[in-house]
């Protein structure tokens, strides 16, 4: 792939990077990647990927903008209220960066319609805001063997990982599933959801935008990813920790007795 | 031993962290959680649903049944949602 001279003024800043440079970029323009949700999480990550240069980003979300979005949901704007978050991402990415092909997915992801969504793209990135979603998400991408940079909100708090279940360790072992992590989902009402609990709006820029950064990592290759560590951001006292974690024998999806089955 | 606390745990507990003395009877994760619900209200309202919290000894996340002997810090941190 050869860069036009707008588009080598454009990315200069990365292609300065001896970590990205020409080859770095040229990953990106190929890339294609899928956002889950263009809420919170999901506006500051569209936004950086577009102005990074990633050459297909496609969007699911079957959401319209209301007026209680726009505290931190900055990808939207008060003009944009009752229009699906499709059409307010489209006009959005297309004002950063002309290069990039976007496909709306005007829909709702299902444990039904999930494998054949991610099976499109190279790399997904869950920003949603609920957990029959994220369960949907990350046992697609298990089967379908895509990576998953994951990330969720509380009202002070984030969290970010990165799943690569499809692949193993240097060592040959198996790299964890998110249910490893997290094996069942939540009873409904266990876990305050953020319209009742609410949510500190620059929180969703600081993970949103974290979640950029573990994105173009695993297309570039730079550095250590969240791969079996779970990055834990506590900005009621400012505290950053990660968590390691592995392989679970007990998962559904690549344990022993899944793969018992095969 | 340091027990520090994460997201809507730490919100319902009221702290970050803490150090406490444990009694010897406490020798796994699930014995922990159990004894941590009995301390009040605001422990019994953030183990409510126990099994969905998630445990890390030292750093490293550990299954409700891993032995805590030997550890200098356990991080309680729950599943979160919001995007």
């Amino acid at each position: 792939m050869t860069l036009s001279a707008s588009e080598i003024e454009r990315y200069a800043r990365h292609l300065v990077l001896r970590e990205i440079g020409g080859p770095g970029q040229a990953r990106l323009a190929a890339a294609r990647v899928l956002v889950i949700g263009a809420g919170g999480l999901g506006s500051p990550l569209l936004q950086y990927l577009a102005a990074a240069g990633i050459g297909g980003i496609g969007l699911i979300d079957d959401d319209v903008v209301s007026l209680s979005n726009l505290q931190r949901q900055v990808i939207h704007g008060t003009g944009d209220i009752g229009k699906p978050k499709t059409n307010s991402v489209a006009a959005a990415l297309e004002r950063l960066n002309p290069h990039v092909r976007y496909e709306p997915h005007e829909t709702r992801l299902t444990a039904k319609n999930a494998r054949e969504l991610v099976r499109g793209y190279d790399i997904v990135a869950d920003g949603s805001d609920n957990f029959d979603t994220r369960y949907a998400v990350s046992d697609a991408c298990f089967y379908e063997k895509k990576p998953l940079i994951t990330a969720a909100l509380g009202v002070f708090d984030g969290s970010l990982t990165t799943i690569r279940a499809h692949e193993r360790r240097p060592d040959g072992s198996l790299n964890p599933t998110y249910r490893c992590l997290f094996p069942t989902p939540p009873p409904p009402g266990a876990v305050p959801a953020c319209a009742e609990a609410g949510v500190l709006g620059a929180l969703a820029g600081v993970i949103g935008s974290l979640m950029a950064i573990e994105v173009v990592r695993e297309i570039v290759g730079f550095g250590e990813g969240l791969v079996g560590r779970l990055l834990m951001v506590d900005t009621r006292s400012m505290r950053f920790e990660t968590v390691s974690y592995g392989w679970d024998e007990h998962n559904p999806l690549s344990g022993e007795r899944a793969r018992s089955v095969e | 031993m340091k027990l520090s606390y994460f997201a809507w745990v730490r919100e319902r507990i009221g702290k970050s962290e803490e150090e406490i003395e444990l009694p010897s009877h406490v020798a796994t994760i699930n014995d922990l959680l159990g004894w941590l619900k009995g301390r009040g209200e605001e422990y019994a309202h953030a183990f409510e649903h126990a099994e969905v919290v998630r445990a890390a000894i030292d750093r490293r996340h550990a299954r409700p049944e891993t032995s805590i002997a030997g550890a200098r810090e356990i991080a309680f941190f729950p599943p979160m949602t919001g995007g």
